[in-house]
């Protein structure tokens, strides 16, 4: 019987950081054990808890791609106990990953489909997994039109910014990257919120066309009735929820909204089956 | 299937032989109340209880319980590696345990042995025991077992059922596990042909003495939201202190949080029984809380018990009628009250009530 609270050690090869005010970095991670990066087969859209011996664990997105070999990466929002504690460790210091856990996003009910991706400041990690994952060169062409809106409020507070440019400067994926405001006079790329960038360049909704949306609940509130407009049945948006979380695997009682468990059943869901369910997250 | 009778003195020998395979818990009084407690060399259960105070789930699945153990010291080639502890399960035997509880063991089950996750530790401690019972020949006036799927006599998650008639034991064999208990136990002799009317007998006079039912038929055609959003979960909730009481005498509670401990250079990660009556139980780093009221927590407890549970695994209700959360609530919070509402809300006439009102 494999113990599901066991993490695997990991050794943290690189940390980044990632916006102007250093409250994101993203930990890269290694597998002491080889074997162990099997064992940890992953889809975009799972999370993962990070344990740090004498603090915890913590339910985080996974931002790698499973594209990308010999690796995982976590974006982490400095903001309790243990995130505080990781942000002040050093390249090279052991600690704990265990997972993955959660349903990914549906991968398979997408093939062939055009995905419109919507995502709100540091929501943006298993955003960014997915579109890794997507412009897979193995992968690409089992999706149709592929549009991404991605807001931040400023420019130094957007992630993965050298990424972001190399993907606008590409054909195979609609970029459309936004900022709250700047006065940066450098800017190229969009300024207004993520709703309304949405209902200026997303795509009308169809059978076809999917909406992945991941942000903090303010955007969230203002993008549905955008996509509802563009006509997107509530079948077709993807949403992916965050609840306080200790075992991960739908066993310590929690994360749960109604019968579901966040950790379990989710953390991704319909707007269809979230209108059915208790708004308790 | 065995059935045996004995004495009062076979009784206590066969426990007592048994203590050579067995580590053997029961009901023992300690100071004003009847608690599981493991049984010394030459300690012996005392069946002289309605019920125990806790229930015995936390023989199964302790109230603390250590996971992991870690080393912070740079030095070693281990420093910062969560590392199992021993986890071997020698034998064990529950004597005495009421069919209330005994049912409670399945219904947990559930949940820590799911066909995608299996708690090793609670696995582990479940497969190691043998759960000898004891049958009610009276009830309490908070017990509601024949409405929760139980009764005085029931069977299930037992392999061993005891039943007391005047001095002397009908020992009834359920599983192999009971029949190795017996047999440790060197527990033998048929019982006599009327024995199966007799043990009916009792039974009967046993559920006479249950005066109290939930209704739990119409639970499951009910939305989820339509009892979520009924208007009466902040009456209902008007008095609950949050004490917890309730979820921690629970046979049913499951929920547990897990924190570190660190002592010096080395440490462990452990698992405490925890309560959705608190609130830090859902509280966000963010300082959001899903739950952040009173009444959003008592409703969590019932609707679990009542409606996701029964939603969830289609088997009846999370709750055993063993009426201790009833008993020992300092505010008189009532689940056979709450859960008959629950079964008996009607959604639309609430509505028009509220419209009329």
């Amino acid at each position: 019987m494999q113990n599901p609270y066991l993490p695997y050690p990991v050794r943290i090869d690189e940390i980044i950081t990632e916006t102007e005010d250093k409250s994101l970095k993203t930990f890269k991670f290694v597998f002491l054990n080889p074997d162990d990066e099997k064992k940890f087969a992953y889809s975009s859209g799972q999370f993962a808890e990070l344990s740090i011996p004498g603090l915890g664990e913590i339910p985080i997105g996974i931002a790698s791609s499973p594209a990308e070999k010999g690796f995982i990466k976590f974006t982490v929002f400095k903001t309790g106990k243990v995130t505080s504690y990781l942000h002040a460790m050093k390249e090279g210091e052991i600690m704990g990953v265990r997972g993955p856990l959660g349903h990914p996003f549906p991968w398979d009910m997408l093939k062939g489909k055009n995905i419109v991706i919507i995502g709100g400041g540091f929501a943006f990690t298993t955003l960014r997994s997915s579109i890794v994952s997507i412009l897979d060169p193995a992968n690409r062409s089992n999706f149709g039109d592929i549009h991404v809106v991605y807001g931040a409020r400023t420019p130094g507070m957007l992630l993965y910014k050298e990424e972001l440019q190399g993907w606008a400067a590409r054909d195979d994926i609609h970029m459309n990257i936004t900022v709250d405001g700047t006065d940066d006079p450098n800017w190229k790329y969009l300024k207004g919120f993520v709703p309304t960038i949405t209902e200026e360049k997303a795509p009308p909704g169809s059978d076809d066309t999917y909406a992945i949306v991941c942000g903090p609940p303010i955007m969230i509130k203002f993008t549905q009735p955008v996509l509802d407009k563009l006509g997107y049945s509530h079948d077709n948006i993807l949403m992916s929820l965050e609840n306080r979380m200790k075992c991960g695997i739908g066993i310590c009682g929690r994360c749960n909204i109604g019968k579901d468990f966040v950790c379990k059943d989710g953390p991704v869901f319909t707007l269809s089956q979230l209108n059915q369910m208790p708004k308790e997250y | 299937m065995t059935l045996i009778k004995i004495d009062k003195k076979s009784l206590d020998q066969g426990i007592e032989k048994a203590k050579a395979a067995y580590r053997v818990f029961g009901p023992v009084k300690q100071k004003t109340d009847h608690d599981f407690k493991l049984l010394d060399k030459s300690e012996l259960p005392d069946f002289n209880f309605q019920n125990t105070r806790l229930s015995p789930k936390a023989i199964i699945y302790p109230q603390s319980q250590i996971m992991f153990e870690y080393s912070l010291d740079e030095t070693s080639e281990d420093c910062r590696i969560m590392k199992e502890v021993e986890n071997v399960a020698s034998p064990m035997a529950v004597v005495g345990v009421r069919p209330c509880d005994a049912l409670s063991f399945p219904i947990v089950r559930r949940n820590f042995d799911s066909p995608e996750y299996q708690d090793t530790y609670w696995i582990k401690a479940y497969e190691a025991t043998t759960f000898v019972g004891l049958a009610c020949n009276s009830a309490c006036a908070t017990c509601f077992c024949t409405s929760a799927g139980t009764g005085p006599f029931g069977e299930e998650g037992l392999d061993i059922l005891l039943v007391a008639d005047g001095n002397n034991f009908f020992v009834k064999e359920l599983t192999e596990k009971g029949a190795a208990f017996i047999k440790a136990a060197g527990w033998s002799g048929d019982a006599d042909a009327n024995a199966a009317s007799k043990i009916d007998e009792l039974k009967k006079t046993a559920e006479a003495t249950i005066t109290a039912a939930v209704e739990t038929d119409k639970l499951r055609e009910k939305t989820i939201l339509e009892l979520y959003d009924a208007s009466f979960w902040e009456e209902e909730a008007f008095s609950c202190i949050n004490c917890g009481t309730c979820t921690y005498v629970c046979p049913t509670c499951w929920c547990f949080d897990v924190q570190d401990e660190t002592f010096g250079k080395s440490g462990i990660r452990m698992r405490n029984w925890d309560s959705c009556m608190f609130p830090l139980f859902t509280h966000h780093a963010s300082g959001h809380n899903p739950r952040d009221v009173k009444y959003q927590r008592v409703r969590q407890r019932f609707m679990h018990k009542l409606k996701y549970y029964v939603d969830k695994y289609d088997n009846g209700i999370q709750c055993v009628g063993c009426g201790r959360c009833i008993r020992l609530c300092p505010v008189n919070i009532d689940i056979r009250r709450i859960c008959n509402k629950m079964n008996s809300f009607d959604a639309a006439k609430a509505a028009c009530e509220a419209v009329a009102s």
